[in-house]
């Protein structure tokens, strides 16, 4: 552990967390962990899923008390706290799920807590008077009169932040920002901070993403397993350095082409082999159309074919359809014209249990909504979906001798930590929690695997993990589908590329004629091609 | 696999522990102000029930019809359904055996008989738990509402049709049935004498184990739980939500009906109009603090009965109302205790695992 160093004398930190402990039963979330943030900068706090960032922050904000240790606060010992007493002096959290009301507007959720009072009475138009003054000398644009439930997340967001402010927060503390985030909200985020920051405020960024750490930032803290590993300075490191300290060890950062895994492409060998076969495609949409809830058609005629032994990447600002495109696929929502064919087989009109039958996987973009059954053990979540198989014919009953067995090796072979299968999945940590999905989806036959978002919310060295099976897939002659918000991540796995803007593809090519500046014309749609 | 039994299994158990501690304190505070010791009036609760084999066979009579209950409302609560309907589903399956051992000619064996009442009762619950079902898969209609609204009308139907058609003269109950009488536990005990107490009790066990494997040991029950969980998640599986729905509640009905031959076919031998009595709802605690667990539905029926039939013994002493508020008291202790009960547990447990 690395004692931080005060870069200067005569700045006191704004926050300065020592030796911090914290035990949940037997884990330790937080062992000697140590922070310090100084006024006026932006910090990132970065470490893998389960290395203790959040319960540091939550200890920070008063949502829990350190069972060791000292937190002081702008130089005064506030060590357990309350979240009043936090929020008092001027620390304001902004979560990861937004804590919005969504049938009042922008202007009330803003002043909750606080609402302006005409003669007893709350003044709404004040409220709106105040929030649009305060929007304006932020920048962070919002329609104070709109109701939570019509926004954009950005927009969802951008209010969060400003209910934080609102409430005389100098310290802002921002648990993963851009998750939810397209490009050009993040950045219009990295304005708004970077203006806070010019103003005299103090910003902690919790993050995976390094690109940001480098983009944003000042200063570095880097945990792993609960403790203070090291304080950087951004611009005195890199990339793999910050990596290497997150992770422990060297790790493969991603590339476009992969080599490095040992695995070359197989997709071209692939194609020439489909093509003499009988059916060409593992999967074959053609003029899918879904209609969305407000009657739009949020799938709008989409055709599109992977062979076996290809990984073909949707890319695209969120909310273009993509999720329900999958759904589609999956047999999750229904589609209102089109045909979907795995593996030859017409499933149109087949149910989930159906398509999986075909030789359909899916891994899920929202593991807590449906991915995962949270309060089942890994060894129940491993079986969903695949409860037929692990049931006798007659009777349907369950075998749990086979449920145990298969637990035991897929979390051997998916290193799923910790190694038991009798933990309930809410217990595990997000990368965790993926990886369960993914030895359920992967850990057994299929022949088309949709993956979906597969490495949101996971750290570095599960993101390394999920690409090479991912890569295995692809080598093993599956055909995979995968879409991702990474751009990134799109460019470096797939061999073909789609673009999706407002339910279309706007363009479909080859991943090596694609670049990160091209795609993104199409994603945001100042660019189009007709696709057939 | 086997701790993981045991763990599993205190943490059914403990917080209706806990919680029957707190009731006992309330309790010995509203005893004594009624001026009695409560020592006094526990042992005498105690000996009424407990204590001679009269007031026990009273509980086990009282238990057996709660075990259904129970097992009908918590077999919903595991999908996700909240099933307030097994009152009219208790009566519905008694009306039904009682009208099969009418139907029935006397020269039909009683191992016979015994299965066809049985099965006509699980069809009386079924039915009227199958109703609710339907209009919830089919328009979305909330079963608690329908549930409710349906223990009216279930409840008036057969009151009608006892009053107007089928009624011994002078009473509102039906003529004796002419199989399928279940034999009383004292035709083989004679001390349970007089009581009501009779073999439905193993049936009630066996339904007990029946969804406990069904809910733990099937894929149906894995998919039950499941939605009951989180639905999205079961229809990612490859779960049909809305047919587990549908299952669930008919089954729930079915159960809470069979629960009707405890009364009909083991205790008086006809049916009476309102011979549920409230064990319908009363399920509903029983579910709650049994944890929706069969073996913890057991207990808590159990529980209840004793807290029932007790209620009898100490009337002399103070109102038996007193007994109704210990319910109450239970029923918010247990729903307090569980999330505290358990952490408590859990944090006892690791420094003796790691």
């Amino acid at each position: 552990m690395t004692a931080p160093q005060p870069d200067n004398n005569k700045t006191r930190p704004a926050i300065l967390m020592t030796g911090i402990d914290k035990s949940f039963g037997p884990v330790r979330a937080n062992r000697g962990a140590s922070l310090e943030v100084l006024p006026g900068e932006i910090h990132a706090l970065v470490g893998e899923n389960g290395a203790g960032k959040s319960t540091l922050m939550r200890m920070l904000g008063g949502l829990m008390k350190p069972d060791a240790g000292k937190i002081e606060v702008n130089g005064k010992n506030v060590t357990g706290w309350s979240t009043n007493d936090a929020i008092a002096a001027g620390i304001g959290v902004v979560h990861q799920h937004f804590m919005l009301v969504p049938t009042l507007t922008v202007a009330e959720n803003i002043v909750l807590g606080q609402e302006p009072v005409k003669s007893g009475m709350f003044d709404y138009a004040r409220a709106v008077a105040e929030v649009e003054k305060l929007s304006k000398e932020t920048g962070l644009a919002v329609s104070a009169d709109k109701k939570v439930s019509e926004l954009s997340v950005g927009e969802a967001q951008r209010v969060e932040i400003l209910k934080t402010l609102f409430r005389g927060a100098r310290i802002l503390v921002l648990d993963e920002p851009t998750a939810v985030l397209s490009p050009p909200e993040v950045k219009e985020l990295w304005t708004v901070l970077r203006r806070l920051r010019d103003s005299g405020g103090t910003i902690v960024l919790i993050t995976h993403r390094l690109d940001e750490v480098m983009d944003l930032s000042d200063t570095i803290t880097v945990m792993r397993a609960g403790q203070t590993i090291e304080r950087l300075q951004t611009k005195s490191t890199s990339p793999p350095e910050i990596a290497k300290a997150m992770v422990g060890r060297e790790v493969a950062l991603m590339s476009r082409q992969g080599e490095e895994f040992g695995l070359n492409r197989q997709a071209p060998t692939a194609k020439e082999a489909a093509a003499t076969e009988s059916y060409s495609a593992a999967l074959e949409v053609k003029d899918l159309v879904v209609i969305g809830s407000r009657k739009t058609r949020v799938v709008d005629g989409v055709s599109f074919s992977i062979q076996p032994g290809e990984i073909f990447g949707i890319a695209g600002v969120e909310g273009n359809g993509q999720t329900e495109l999958i759904e589609a696929i999956a047999g999750l929502c229904k589609a209102q014209s089109g045909t979907v064919r795995v593996a030859g087989h017409d499933v149109s009109t087949s149910n989930v249990a159906e398509r999986r039958a075909a030789g359909l996987a899916h891994i899920p973009e929202d593991r807590h909504r449906r991915g995962l059954i949270l309060d089942y053990t890994v060894s129940d979540n491993l079986l969903l979906g695949l409860q037929d198989e692990f049931a006798s014919r007659r009777g349907g009953v369950l075998d749990t001798d086979r449920i145990d067995e298969n637990a035991k090796e897929q979390i051997q072979s998916f290193d799923i930590r910790p190694p038991t299968g009798a933990l309930p999945a809410r217990a595990l940590s997000g990368g965790n929690q993926q990886k369960v999905v993914i030895a359920r989806e992967m850990g057994h036959e299929f022949d088309v695997l949709l993956a979906s978002q597969p490495t949101r919310g996971v750290d570095v060295g599960a993101i390394e993990f999920i690409h090479t099976r991912l890569r295995e897939a692809r080598a093993a002659n599956k055909a995979v589908l995968l879409v991702s918000a990474e751009l990134n991540e799109v460019l470096a796995l797939a061999d073909q590329v789609a673009v999706m803007y407002r339910g279309k593809f706007a363009v479909v090519m080859p991943a090596k004629d694609a670049s990160e500046e091209s795609l993104g014309e199409y994603m945001i749609g100042t660019r189009k091609e007709s696709v057939a | 696999m086997t701790s993981r039994f045991r763990e599993q299994l205190e943490e059914a158990l403990f917080p209706p522990f806990v919680a029957l501690l707190v009731a006992l304190i309330c309790g010995d505070l509203l005893i004594m102000s009624y001026g009695q010791p409560p020592a006094t009036v526990y042992k005498l609760l105690l000996e009424g029930t407990w204590g001679n084999a009269y007031g026990f066979g009273q509980v086990l009579y009282k238990a057996t019809t709660l075990t259904f209950t129970g097992l009908a409302v918590s077999l919903g609560i595991r999908a996700g359904l909240f099933n307030v309907g097994a009152e009219s589903q208790l009566a519905a399956g008694g009306f039904l055996a009682a009208l099969v051992g009418l139907g029935l000619s006397p020269s039909v064996p009683t191992v016979v008989g015994i299965p066809l009442c049985m099965i006509a009762a699980a069809l009386g619950g079924g039915i009227v738990g199958a109703i609710p079902a339907f209009l919830r898969v089919k328009f979305g209609a909330h079963e608690v509402i329908v549930t409710i609204m349906l223990n009216f009308v279930v409840l008036a139907f057969l009151n009608w049709m006892i009053a107007t058609h089928l009624h011994v003269p002078e009473t509102l109950h039906t003529p004796d049935i002419h199989t399928g009488a279940i034999p009383r536990l004292s035709s083989i005990f004679p001390a349970f004498h007089g009581s009501a107490a009779n073999f439905t009790i193993l049936i009630a066990l066996l339904a007990a184990f029946a969804v406990w494997f069904l809910l733990f040991r099937t894929r149906r029950g894995y998919e039950l739980r499941a939605v009951g969980l989180q639905p999205d998640a079961a229809e990612y599986g490859g779960v049909n939500v809305r047919g587990v729905w549908f299952r669930a509640l008919t089954w729930s009905g079915a159960v809470a009906g069979l629960g009707g031959i405890n009364y009909v076919l083991g205790y008086k031998h006809y049916y009476e109009d309102g011979f549920a009595g409230g064990s319908g709802f009363l399920g509903i605690a029983v579910a709650l603090v049994g944890r929706n667990h069969p073996l913890g539905v057991v207990l808590a029926a159990l529980f209840f009965a004793t807290l029932s039939q007790g209620g009898l013994a100490i009337h002399a002493f103070v109102p038996k109302q007193m007994v109704e508020v210990l319910q109450g008291v239970v029923i918010i202790a247990v729903a307090m205790s569980v999330p505290e009960v358990r952490a408590a547990l859990r944090s006892a447990r690791r420094p003796a695992a790691a």
